[in-house]
């Protein structure tokens, strides 16, 4: 039966909850809402320079601090004015090495998150939207694969490749990870195929994949970009762990994982081997999350689909 | 004369949003009587459910402010009271009634439940009396086969009998005051009228009070004794309902009153009040309803009209009451 | 009227849906449509009424082809729409719009309400080049009465009488011939549901358009309606000019329906004799034998338990599905 109209005007505690309790956040609020916010700034920062330290690494590097700066009578230096992080086992300024280790991390990251963000959209639209034998196969497939951990997954996997590059952990990342993002789109997508909008598209005889494209995809968007965050983070947080396990990156690639495989053996000499790496680790995942719970809240997501 | 049950004078209530304040009560003031109904009519907009829901004190703050004004129940005060006390007070002395009664309802546990542990809760009976008492409660307000009923879902209950728990539960404490929001918008015709006589018994047999919030006239008229029209957070007319109906003193009213379709008569062309319902954003100056007033004039434009006495016992604000045609 | 071409035909449509529930081992159906047939003529205004559970919101959707009958046909212009081609159905959306109750709903609240009403355009591209939308942007909102300078607004920022009039205007963007109305006025202010009715009244008279206008508000439907079918439980209680259903109703549901609205006289005394239906609406998914209303009606003899009454005319000059009918009770 009909229900008395919530209009905009009725009082702005409707202004939030206009559709049956479906807020919607516009853009201008939104750009508006992370403008106003610390984290996002600060995630928006670090992530800028993590993303400069990995394309132009040398604007962060000096004369002297260079990463062919290699001398093994300077193994393991401690800190100091010359070497900033020290030297490593090697005798190379570790500085330049750590730094170096984002572009690592940046690629595995990126790539992961630019892969399931792509899969899940075309799988998990197709699986929500169209329903029925599409549906089924898709999410039995996504079900069984979810099941088995990825960690796990991918060190049985990468045992068997005897290691790998950066592209090729993250794309061993990806399959195994691929199941959460698409069935966090197939949700979105089934609880936006009702409304109105797209009811009005299909008598207008619009295809299923324009709805899903200019209504459907757009209105449903926000709790992806927030899980991509946290994915491209967790991405970078599993290849550190993959390659101190032995089974991600090898040498000679230079990355955060393992240098922080090396340095544990050497912890209670050279706590300083151990500790920048990390810290980088930690800020580059931590940037991640902490721009994914900023847009959180501008976006106003509530991850489990209430809707 | 009796003292009246419930006595709310100039409220205000604010909303501060992003885009602004919006003034969604703007100074209403009326008396209810013990046994009486009050029909408060408008449209969106208009302030009516925000009044009744800063009455009960469930608006959401922030956004909602509660600014000004007082609204007595007896010697309490219910906007200033802790809100520990308002706990008590709500059910027990002045309760709600919503539109959707399937909103209100807790879908994951049974009517017979739910009913229950709001007797023990309120009442202090035990379990037994409670189940008792449930029962004769349903029974009370119309539903048929009452102890079964106690094991349905909300789910399972049609629209009409959902409505009716809820009035049973709205009821079951014995409340002095009930404020109806919209009881029976979202209920199919034939059973809004049984809801409808099933509260006008409850009112005559408990002599309750009620703030029954329309935006049906016919509603209104058929239930109340007294109108309060809102228009943009203000009372713009009160008075008897049937001599609002026959012989309205505000434009807005009369306006309504003309564009409401009625099935006896098919017109060429339904006379339409023109215009929309105010933005409260940018509220206009003045008469807020000036802008769609056929008796507007330059005063209308840059002064407000206060409610004002236009004949014994009825108030209008308008500076033209007088003109005004049905 | 009845020499008017039939642009649109339901021809016994039936609408089951299945019930699945695995947890209780039920199975069965809801009976949503059960054997419906109803005519549109070019230029008319049908209004199908009913509470809710009868039917016409699912008959409303089969009409716009977002569902299929389980049995039956609907007819456009005297082809079934099942049968129809890719392009003969890109056509049919061209001819045959429709109009939502919810009209926050029935816009993408991120698009600007320019995009909403040219996407009509972008979908059947053949209908108007690019370098026109702009300008039919700016004539449908001037038809349906708003500014056409707020074209780039958003929906949020109109109020309900003036969204619903941006999807109207949306409605007429291809210049269909038929409009399919599912409740176009309830969810709006008292108030402004008189100017949109209005507006509908004016763009039927200029364009020719024919209506099928469901609504569940009679006062509403009798001031647009050329002729009225009342459903209940799936099915057509009673048909025929609104005039003679409105005021003079035969079948007893009808007679419910009406003596239900609330009726103050011009002394604001309420007047009628209310009819009290007993009992519920019956589960759609086990309606009940022979007529569907007799567990309501006051009337209810044997025979309706076991016989269903046809709906055909009883004496009153049309369609009533009642045993009982009085030819008396259809003053014409």
């Amino acid at each position: 039966m009909s229900k008395r109209p919530t209009s905009y005007m009725e009082g702005a505690a409707d202004l939030a909850d206009m559709v049956e309790g479906q807020s919607i956040t516009l853009w201008s609020d939104v750009r508006r809402k992370l403008k106003r916010d610390r984290r996002f700034w600060i995630a928006a920062v670090m992530i800028a320079i993590f993303v400069g330290m990995a394309i132009v690494p040398q604007l962060f590097f000096t004369e002297s601090l260079d990463p062919s700066n290699c001398n093994l009578s300077d193994s393991t230096l401690t800190p100091s004015s010359a070497h900033w992080f020290g030297t490593d086992i090697q005798g190379c300024d570790y500085y330049t090495r750590v730094v170096y280790g984002t572009r690592t991390s940046l690629i595995v990251g990126l790539v992961v998150g630019g892969l399931i963000v792509t899969l899940a959209l075309t799988l998990g639209s197709s699986s929500g939207y169209y329903g029925g034998k599409t549906d089924m196969i898709i999410s039995r497939f996504a079900d069984i694969w979810f099941s088995v951990p990825t960690t796990l997954g991918a060190i049985l996997v990468l045992t068997l490749f005897g290691g790998g590059g950066p592209l090729v952990v993250a794309l061993v990342l990806v399959f195994f990870s691929w199941p959460d993002m698409t069935r966090l789109v197939r949700s979105t997508v089934i609880s936006g195929k009702h409304r109105g909008y797209v009811r009005a598209a299909k008598t207008m005889g619009s295809p299923g994949r324009t709805i899903l494209r200019r209504h459907v995809l757009p209105n449903g968007i926000a709790p992806v970009l927030v899980f991509a965050s946290y994915t491209v983070g967790g991405a970078v947080a599993g290849e550190a762990t993959l390659t101190f396990l032995g089974v991600g990156l090898q040498l000679p690639s230079i990355s955060w994982g393992l240098q922080i495989a090396i340095a544990q053996t050497r912890f209670t000499s050279d706590p300083y081997l151990l500790f920048f790496p990390s810290l980088f680790l930690s800020l580059f995942i931590g940037a991640f999350v902490l721009l994914g719970e900023s847009l959180r809240d501008a976006l106003d997501v509530k991850l489990i689909q209430d809707a | 004369m009796p003292e009246p049950v419930l006595l709310v004078d100039g409220l205000q209530v604010e909303f501060r949003t992003e885009d602004g304040t919006v003034k969604a009560v703007d100074g209403v003031s009326y008396a209810l009587d013990r046994g009486e109904v009050l029909a408060i009519l408008g449209e969106s907009g208009s302030g009516k459910t925000v009044h009744a829901r800063a009455i009960m004190r469930i608006l959401d703050s922030p956004p909602a402010f509660i600014t000004g004004g007082t609204a007595r129940l007896g010697d309490l005060e219910l906007l200033s009271i802790d809100e520990a006390d308002m706990r008590v007070i709500r059910g027990a002395r002045v309760a709600m009634l919503f539109q959707d009664p399937h909103t209100a309802l807790d879908p994951v546990f049974t009517v017979g439940d739910q009913m229950v542990e709001l007797l023990r809760a309120r009442r202090d009976l035990s379990t037994r009396e409670a189940r008792v008492e449930a029962i004769d409660l349903l029974e009370r307000v119309g539903i048929p086969s009452a102890r079964s009923r106690m094991r349905a879902y909300p789910h399972q209950l049609s629209g009409g009998i959902a409505q009716r728990v809820m009035v049973a539960m709205a009821v079951a404490l014995g409340p002095d005051v009930l404020l109806a929001d919209e009881p029976t918008s979202s209920l199919d015709v034939t059973v809004q009228a049984q809801v409808l006589e099933l509260l006008a018994a409850l009112v005559a047999e408990t002599q309750m009070a009620m703030v029954l919030i329309t935006h049906n006239l016919a509603v209104a008229v058929g239930l109340a004794r007294r109108i309060a029209v809102m228009y943009a957070g203000r009372i713009v007319e009160i008075g008897p309902a049937r001599d609002i109906y026959t012989n309205p003193k505000h434009p807005y009213t009369a306006a309504l009153l003309r564009s409401i379709p009625d099935i006896e008569v098919r017109e060429e062309r339904l006379p339409a009040i023109m215009g929309s319902p105010p933005n409260l954003l940018r509220p206009p100056s003045g008469c807020a309803f000036h802008p769609r007033c056929p008796l507007a004039d330059d005063r209308c434009r840059v002064e407000a009209p206060t409610l004002d006495e236009v004949v014994p016992g009825r108030a209008s604000a308008c500076f033209h009451a007088d003109k005004v045609q049905r | 009227m009845s020499d008017a071409e039939v642009i649109l035909r339901a021809d016994d449509v039936v609408k089951h849906f299945p019930i699945k529930d695995k947890l209780f081992g039920n199975s069965g159906v809801i009976h949503a449509v059960d054997g419906v047939s109803l005519d549109l003529h070019e230029g008319e205004v049908v209004g199908v009424v009913g509470e809710s559970g009868c039917g016409k919101s699912t008959l409303a959707n089969m009409l716009m082809l977002l569902d299929a009958p389980t049995s039956g046909r609907i007819l456009f212009r005297g082809k079934d729409i099942a049968t129809f081609s890719d392009d003969e159905t890109r056509t049919y959306r061209r001819e045959v719009q429709m109009v939502f109750q919810d009209t926050f709903g029935s816009l993408d609240p991120r698009m600007p309400i320019s995009d909403a009403l040219t996407e009509p355009f972008s979908v059947h591209r053949d209908v108007l080049p690019k370098e026109h939308w702009n300008d039919r942007v700016r004539e449908l909102l001037a038809l349906v009465g708003l500014d056409p300078d707020h074209a780039n607004r958003y929906p949020h920022q109109f109020s309900g009488g003036q969204r619903q009039r941006i999807c109207i205007a949306r409605a007429l963007a291809l210049g269909p011939k038929v409009l399919v109305c599912d409740e176009p006025v309830s969810a709006l202010d008292v108030s402004v549901q008189a100017q949109v009715v209005n507006l509908l009244k004016d763009l039927r008279d200029e364009f020719g358009l024919s209506y099928v206008f469901v609504a569940h508000d009679l006062s509403v439907v009798r001031q647009i309606a050329d002729r009225v079918a009342v459903m209940y439980l799936g099915q057509i209680v009673e048909m025929g000019d609104e005039s003679d259903v409105l005021l003079h109703p035969s079948h007893p549901y009808t007679q419910a329906l009406i003596s239900a609205l609330p009726t103050p006289d011009s002394e604001g005394r309420m007047v009628g004799e209310r009819i009290v239906l007993t009992g519920e609406l019956p589960s759609p998914s086990d309606p009940p034998s022979g007529c569907r209303f007799r567990t309501r009606c006051w009337m209810a003899q044997p025979r309706c338990a076991s016989e269903e009454p046809a709906l055909i005319d009883r004496g009153t000059g049309r369609p009533v599905a009642c045993h009982f009918v009085d030819p008396a009770s259809a003053a014409s």
